[in-house]
């Protein structure tokens, strides 16, 4: 029996694989691990500034939020919108579009793959980081770490899915990475990988939380860090930001997928 | 501005048909559309019962489409890796999956290639790879894009005898392109060309020869030199060097003028020729018209 095309089979086949796909690249995701340490410097900046009193979050909390950003963030980067435009250019998704699987699968697959494999290095980033800053050091209990995890999942799944809303795009435009970079801006001031939404004035926290942005990072992050929170509320948001996109990828997608005429085969 | 137009045919089950065309002609297009990557603007497309666009589950386990140098195969990994997942996706049990992996690599002779990543594959074991993976689901429609192109001469006639081994043992219907004439000629009774997005012919391949070049190759060697005005009346003089002939003549005209000849001239041997097809397609290509 199959569940949105998928049954176990399928989902062990495509996550094996694609983890040993990965393991190929384990060199590269390692200096990706790497390269996703703007929180760190982050946390420099923000220690060293007279403006930390305005977050809201005292110096063992804002060490833990820093952290938890960039582990949430290792584990919900997506990259489908720069996979799909080079599978669409280059004519590869002609045949995963003549299979019985819909080929979003294949790319979720990957990124879980991806996660695996970075998972290592993610580890022993954060290792350093308490090393270097033994007082920050703490182990969230079980159903922290699961609620957490159940966070970054949900924050994957809006990532992937709102990039999935541009890469759609590719079936009328070749150049819809270009149109990724549009977002990527709000998503590093808005998302909470700078700065905790605290930082912001009233007004725009107000209005951000409006936006798929702070669900991201900041109520992830806040979950794993121990932050007081809102649960119910952050995790209702992200619920319904997944409803909310879920369709609208599947409606653009078949529409794109009706005017897709194969390119570069 | 259309791609094709017009363009009407029905193939029976179990049947090869070659199609055939130059570069732009619209080949291409027609097999996406057969294959359900295209929806026609207009028309009726009908695949095994199914319409292509609608791309049923049940329909897509019935075809698969084979794009020359384009590959289904994950690069980094060997096709075997592939392999298990497209049984997966096929919903092909993993008995049944090994059985047909094994017959399909005999009849490929892939052995240990498939536990080599693909990027250590020769361009030609790659295609049989992908063969291989494009058929482990023992599609009832094969759509074949150049599936030969780049091949070495050897690789080229494996490929083809496995395609004809294919279809004699599975009764699958196969739409084959291809540039090399021979592919056509080794596998497909029946071709189609098609020109500027429409069907030009659709029958037997020496009767295409016929249309394409409507002439007959009559070549002669005499017992005495003739001067050139001799043949005039005769046909279309091509060459003629001391006593070799060598004349195109309409066939509606062969027998009279078979007929002047031997009166006119002693003979010392006659040959009525069939321009070579592979001759005539080639030259179709080169020009990309008719």
């Amino acid at each position: 029996m199959r569940i949105f095309g998928l049954n176990w089979r399928i989902i062990r086949a495509l996550l094996s694989s694609q983890y040993a796909h990965m393991l190929e690249y384990r060199a590269e995701i390692a200096l990706w691990a790497l390269s996703g340490v703007l929180p760190f410097i982050m946390l420099s900046l923000w220690s060293g500034s007279a403006a930390r009193a305005e977050l809201g979050l005292d110096g063992v909390a804002l060490d833990r939020y820093f952290l938890s950003a960039f582990l949430v963030r290792q584990f919900s980067v997506v990259w489908v919108v720069y996979a799909f435009e080079e599978d669409a250019l280059l004519g590869r998704l002609s045949p995963y579009l003549l299979q019985p699987l819909h080929p979003l699968w294949r790319y979720v697959a990957a990124h879980l793959g991806e996660q695996l494999t970075r998972l290592p290095f993610a580890a022993l980033i954060a290792a350093l980081f308490f090393l270097i800053q033994p007082q920050a050091f703490w182990v969230p209990s079980l159903g922290g770490l699961l609620l957490a995890w159940m966070a970054t999942w949900m924050a994957f799944a809006i990532a992937f899915l709102l990039q999935s809303l541009i890469a759609s795009l590719c079936f009328w435009s070749e150049k819809a990475t270009a149109l990724e970079r549009l977002l990527f801006l709000p998503f590093l001031f808005f998302s909470g990988l700078l700065a905790p939404l605290t930082a912001f004035p009233p007004a725009v926290r107000a209005w951000v939380q409006w936006t798929p942005f702070p669900y991201l990072i900041d109520f992830p992050a806040r979950v794993l860090s121990g932050d007081p929170v809102n649960l119910a509320g952050g995790f209702a948001a992200q619920l319904g930001w997944v409803l909310l996109l879920l369709p609208l990828v599947l409606l653009l997608w078949r529409a794109g997928v009706r005017r897709y005429s194969a390119m570069g085969a | 501005m259309s791609a094709v137009k017009g363009v009407s045919f029905s193939i029976a089950p179990g049947e090869m048909v070659g199609f055939l065309g130059a570069n732009g002609a619209g080949k291409t297009t027609t097999l996406k559309m057969l294959c359900g990557l295209i929806h026609p603007s207009a028309g009726e497309v009908l695949v095994a019962g199914h319409r292509p666009q609608r791309r049923h589950p049940d329909f897509l386990r019935r075809i698969t489409l084979v794009m020359g140098q384009k590959q289904q195969l994950i690069w980094d990994l060997p096709p075997m890796d592939s392999l298990r997942v497209n049984a997966a996706v096929y919903g092909i049990p993993d008995r049944v999956a090994r059985r047909r992996i094994n017959e399909l690599s005999d009849l490929l002779e892939l052995g240990e290639e498939l536990t080599r990543p693909v990027r250590k594959l020769s361009l030609g074991q790659r295609m049989k790879a992908e063969l291989l993976a494009a058929l482990l689901h023992e599609p009832e429609v094969l759509f074949l894009d150049e599936p030969t192109l780049g091949l070495d001469v050897n690789a080229q006639m494996r490929v083809r005898q496995f395609l004809a081994d294919y279809n004699r043992r599975t009764g699958a219907t196969v739409l084959l392109t291809s540039h090399y004439m021979a592919d056509i000629t080794a596998l497909c009774p029946r071709v189609m060309l098609i020109h500027q997005g429409q069907l030009f012919h659709d029958g037997a391949l020496d009767r295409l020869a016929s249309r394409l070049a409507p002439e007959r190759h009559v070549r002669l060697e005499l017992e005495q030199p003739a001067p050139a005005e001799a043949f005039a009346a005769l046909g279309q003089l091509d060459r003629l060097e001391n006593c070799e002939v060598n004349l195109r003549v309409d066939p509606a005209l062969l027998t009279s003028v078979l007929a002047q000849i031997l009166a006119r001239f002693e003979v010392r041997d006659l040959e009525v020729n069939d321009p070579p097809i592979d001759q005539l397609i080639g030259e179709l290509f080169r020009q990309g018209s008719l």
